[in-house]
């Protein structure tokens, strides 16, 4: 059993990130988070659409499929729904996942497969150098803008929320201990969890630096710098909703949370509810055996690989005899 | 020969039960042991546009549709204008008696292309205003009328059944035209009643029995022996089955060990998914086992997770049209280049755009070859008829797996929406090859590598979550890893890893399996097409042959990688080749000219959204044969 994070790292693989980029913190996150995990490699599907994020599984000692642009959520809930024995983390960027995936992220929300989502926000397009994300606000002009940005920004977390994805934390690629925590509760989430990882872009974000995350342009009177993030659960922020009644309240009170940006950025768990049923729950009330028999593990064939599928059902409402 | 068949056909608005009438007739008469073969039109449209249903019946299996119509069962003043002059000298035309007064000027639902077409025809023919004198009309043509009281019927049935609104039994008129008609044809009522306890739950099939019941004595009462065709009975011990091409895809599928569909809403291939929802939980000789249907939220997230679960081990397909194809091109490149067996089903329709949407088309061929950037290797398989669509879409999966490659199965709609009669289809021996899957066991500790190089291009495959073996998969090029790797000679290598595998597709599969052939061998004209005019073909040069006119053909069924060999030896030194496709531009005698040099002398192709009739193929062909014809003949049958 595999417990130390060295354990999932990929040798022959060199990770090509632009240096102080936040997918080192996300991949040590991760590696750290499977091992916390005891998770067995070959029982872990990381899967990734494009953009640098799109890298991260190759960079990880568990299986790794690395997709198209935009389509991480739907290979990956292929692979869930074949074998829902497998621990499946979709992993993607905010233009990846939100938008040219939106459409995906959106009705990803009304299955809630069991299985986690992590956004890697750094508000542009790394990868083809530096246009604004989905998630980059109004007005701003990072450095490769050639005008500032006259798109409003999508917010991930209230998006979530709203599409009916069942869990919605945020945490910071430079805080790797918050970020492991995270994403340990995201996989350990019953349903889909997302997770939306705010990141600097050391290249092409000039404006939401690590320096601007950390408050080096507020510090107090002793000259300390002030840092923009704050975490929820310091704050008593109750995220889980135990009754359904209370579901709406709750959800409110996340999407109030989820609207503060500026000089307060909240990280942390915003909404959680885990009595609500995932897809697989769903299927089986339909197809009772599916979790002991799905897609993946089912015979076939017998042991002269003759089909066994009895189609007399089928046959005889088409029967004219 | 010509095969003797009657010809029945059902028009009435979309939403009035044409559909239920007809499959109602069809089983009818397949109780009584005759052959059947259906075909299906519609607008695309829920409620109002005309839509229709033509029947052939025969004493013989038929496999196609002809042109003539000898009884057609009218619901409404526009199915008589527009069919009437299909209906052959001794038909019949069966009418509500209210609507003969109406003035076929105000029937509201013609379009106006039509209208143009009607008024001169009206004109020519010097035909009255009304739909009597459209009637008066086929009279003079040995058309026989039947006016049929609707309403009185009705008013019948209704006290028989303790409802005085009409309005809620008008539904039945549909089965008051099959009574009638069924009486004309002196049938034995008590198999269509059969037919009808089979269409709908107990409470409503009794109504619609006494609606049958009523309408059937009344025209045996009224017409009594007057209609000069009859339909019997024949005594038959073989078990048949009467389908549409949409049901045989989705049986083969669940045959072919199909566990995972996914589909987004599209005509005319969604009946496949809903019918195998419908079917979800799957008997076997063991334990049940399940088919997941997915809808997903459009044709890019369909294709995509269907290749999600192939990568997880599941067998995995999804159904679409040309629209949903479109969108599904990048998918289905990752998935060539990524080694994915995934298998997509494509019913084609009349395109480009939304084209027409519920209409026929064969234009799709170019596409599927050729759809996705780059070069991966694909197998496309083409049915030409629904027991085919039955056994191709269950083979679409051992090819995927054995080949490692994403498989792309066309149908047309005619296939889809067409039923047919045919013996039960024999399934028994049925193999699943997985070709080169392996598992913990398999890989014995050894290091897995996914996309190892190996002779034949066809790696171990794993599915995610083997025990003992991690992999990777990416849309990069990779390495064996399965890591992106940009080196010229790992691309290189991996190019001809992929592509090579076509080699041993063409090698492995035998020719039985990649085409039929028909007629004579040493004819000197042949025919090639592929998918649904393959019945018509049949059965048109079955007729040229009682002429004296010797013709073969040849039904490509692998369209990709097309068997070049086995095609040139069939067209090589041939006097006339000529290409029957329902497309513009004559695709596959364009294909078969690029890869073996040898082109079609003659093309009769059809892009009216109609499927191919055997009445005009056999026209074609005839044309063609005795010299008469040019070198290209557009066909146009069909309303």
């Amino acid at each position: 059993m595999a417990t130390n994070p060295s354990n999932y790292r990929v040798n022959d693989v060199f990770a090509d990130w632009c240096p102080g980029c936040g997918d080192y913190g996300i991949m040590n996150a991760l590696q750290m988070a499977f091992a916390e995990l005891s998770l067995e490699p070959h029982r872990v599907v990381m899967v990734s659409g494009i953009g640098c994020s799109g890298k991260e599984p190759h960079n990880v000692r568990v299986n790794g499929v690395h997709t198209l642009h935009g389509r991480t959520l739907p290979f990956a809930m292929g692979i869930k729904i074949a074998n829902p024995d497998l621990e499946v983390l979709a992993i993607g960027g905010d233009g990846d996942g939100l938008g040219i995936g939106a459409g995906h992220f959106v009705n990803a929300g009304r299955r809630n497969l069991d299985m986690t989502y992590i956004i890697h926000n750094n508000g542009v397009y790394g990868l083809t150098k530096g246009q604004a994300s989905p998630t980059l606000k109004r007005e701003l002009k990072t450095k490769s803008l050639p005008q500032p940005n006259i798109n409003d920004a999508v917010n991930p977390i209230a998006l979530a929320i709203i599409s009916g994805y069942t869990f919605a934390a945020r945490s910071y690629a430079y805080d790797v201990r918050h970020l492991k925590d995270t994403i340990k509760m995201a996989v350990q989430h019953k349903g889909l969890a997302f997770v939306e990882c705010l990141q600097p872009c050391p290249t092409y974000n000039d404006i939401n630096t690590k320096d601007w995350y950390a408050g080096e342009d507020r510090k107090d009177v002793q000259g300390n710098p002030q840092s923009r993030l704050y975490k929820l659960e310091a704050e008593g922020f109750d995220p889980e909703v135990r009754d359904w009644k209370e579901d709406w309240q709750k959800k409110v009170a996340a999407l109030t949370k989820a609207q503060e940006w500026g000089d307060r950025i909240p990280i942390g768990v915003f909404y959680k509810k885990e009595y609500e049923s995932t897809y697989g729950d769903r299927l089986t009330t339909r197809i009772p055996f599916y979790l002991e028999r799905p897609p993946a593990k089912q015979k076939l064939r017998d042991e002269k690989d003759v089909s066994t599928v009895d189609l007399a059902e089928f046959l005889d409402d088409l029967k004219t005899s | 020969m010509a095969i003797e068949s009657i010809n029945w056909m059902a028009g009435g608005a979309q939403g009035s039960g044409v559909d239920a009438a007809a499959t109602i007739f069809g089983r009818a008469c397949g109780y009584g042991g005759l052959w059947v073969f259906g075909r299906r039109e519609y607008h695309s449209n829920i409620k109002g546009l005309h839509s229709y249903f033509h029947l052939r019946i025969a004493k013989q299996e038929i496999l196609a549709n002809v042109n003539n119509v000898d009884l057609l069962a009218a619901f409404d003043a526009e199915t008589i204008v527009r069919h009437v002059q299909e209906v052959v000298p001794n038909g019949g035309i069966i009418v509500d008696a209210l609507e003969m007064g109406m003035k076929v000027e105000d029937i509201p639902t013609l379009p106006p292309e039509f209208r143009v077409q009607l008024r001169k025809f009206l004109a020519e023919d010097e035909i009255g205003e009304t739909l009597k004198d459209v009637l008066d009309w086929a009279q003079k043509r040995n058309v026989q009328v039947f006016p049929v009281p609707y309403r009185a019927i009705l008013t019948n049935v209704g006290k028989a059944l303790g409802i005085t609104q009409l309005s809620k039994i008008t539904r039945m008129i549909n089965v008051l035209t099959i009574g009638v008609s069924f009486a004309l044809l002196g049938y034995d009522k008590s198999l269509v009643e059969r037919a009808v306890r089979a269409q709908f739950p107990a409470k409503i099939a009794d109504m619609n029995v006494i609606a049958l019941n009523q309408a059937y004595d009344f025209a045996e009462k009224t017409f009594r022996g007057n209609f000069k065709h009859k339909l019997e009975k024949l005594d038959v011990e073989e078990a048949r089955v009467f389908l549409t091409g949409n049901q045989a895809v989705a049986m083969g599928k669940v045959l072919g060990g199909c566990r995972v569909q996914t589909y987004y809403p599209i005509t005319p291939a969604a009946d496949e998914s809903e019918y195998l929802e419908a079917h979800e939980i799957l008997k076997t000789r063991g334990e049940d086992e399940g088919i997941i249907v997915i809808q997903t939220e459009d044709e890019i997230a369909a294709i995509n997770s269907a290749s999600g679960a192939c990568l997880a081990g599941a067998r995995a397909a999804t159904s679409t049209s040309g629209p949903g194809f479109s969108l599904m091109v990048e998918g289905l490149s990752w998935a060539g280049h990524c080694e994915v067996p995934v298998v997509v089903t494509y019913y084609q329709r009349g395109a480009p755009a939304t084209g027409l949407p519920t209409r026929h088309g064969q234009a799709d061929l170019r596409f599927a070859m050729h759809a996705g950037h780059g070069e991966f290797p694909r197998i496309i398989l083409a049915s030409g008829d629904i027991q085919e669509c039955f056994y191709d879409a269950a083979t679409a999966f051992n090819l995927a797996e054995r080949y490692q490659m994403p498989v792309i199965h066309l149908i047309d709609k005619a296939m889809a929406n067409c039923s047919q009669t045919y013996p039960v289809f024999d399934y028994g021996g049925f193999k699943i090859d997985r070709g080169n899957l392996v598992t913990e066991k398999d890989l014995d500790g050894k290091e897995y590598k996914r996309f190892q190089f190996t002779e034949t291009g066809v790696s171990p495959r794993a599915p995610l979550g083997t025990r003992g073996a991690v992999m990777w998969y990416t849309g990069d090029e990779h390495n064996e890893e399965g890591h992106i790797s940009e080196e010229p000679l790992n691309r290189r290598m991996m190019m001809e890893k992929r592509m090579k595998k076509l080699e041993l597709v063409d090698k492995e599969v035998p020719a039985d399996e990649k085409m039929n052939f028909y007629g004579d061998k040493n004819a000197e004209n042949v025919v090639v097409s592929w998918g649904s005019p393959k019945g018509a073909i049949i059965e048109a040069i079955n007729m040229l042959k009682g002429e004296g006119l010797s013709l073969s053909f040849l039904q490509m069924r692998m369209l990709h990688p097309l068997p070049v060999e086995e095609v040139k030896r069939v067209l090589k030194g041939k006097k006339r080749i000529i290409d029957v496709e329902d497309n513009y531009t004559g695709q596959l005698g364009g294909i078969i000219k690029e890869k073996t040099g040898i082109s079609p002398d003659y093309y009769v192709l059809k892009y009216t959204g109609r499927p191919t009739s055997t009445t005009e193929v056999f026209g074609a062909l005839k044309a063609i044969l005795t010299g008469k014809a040019s070198e290209r003949t557009v066909l146009m049958f069909g309303n």
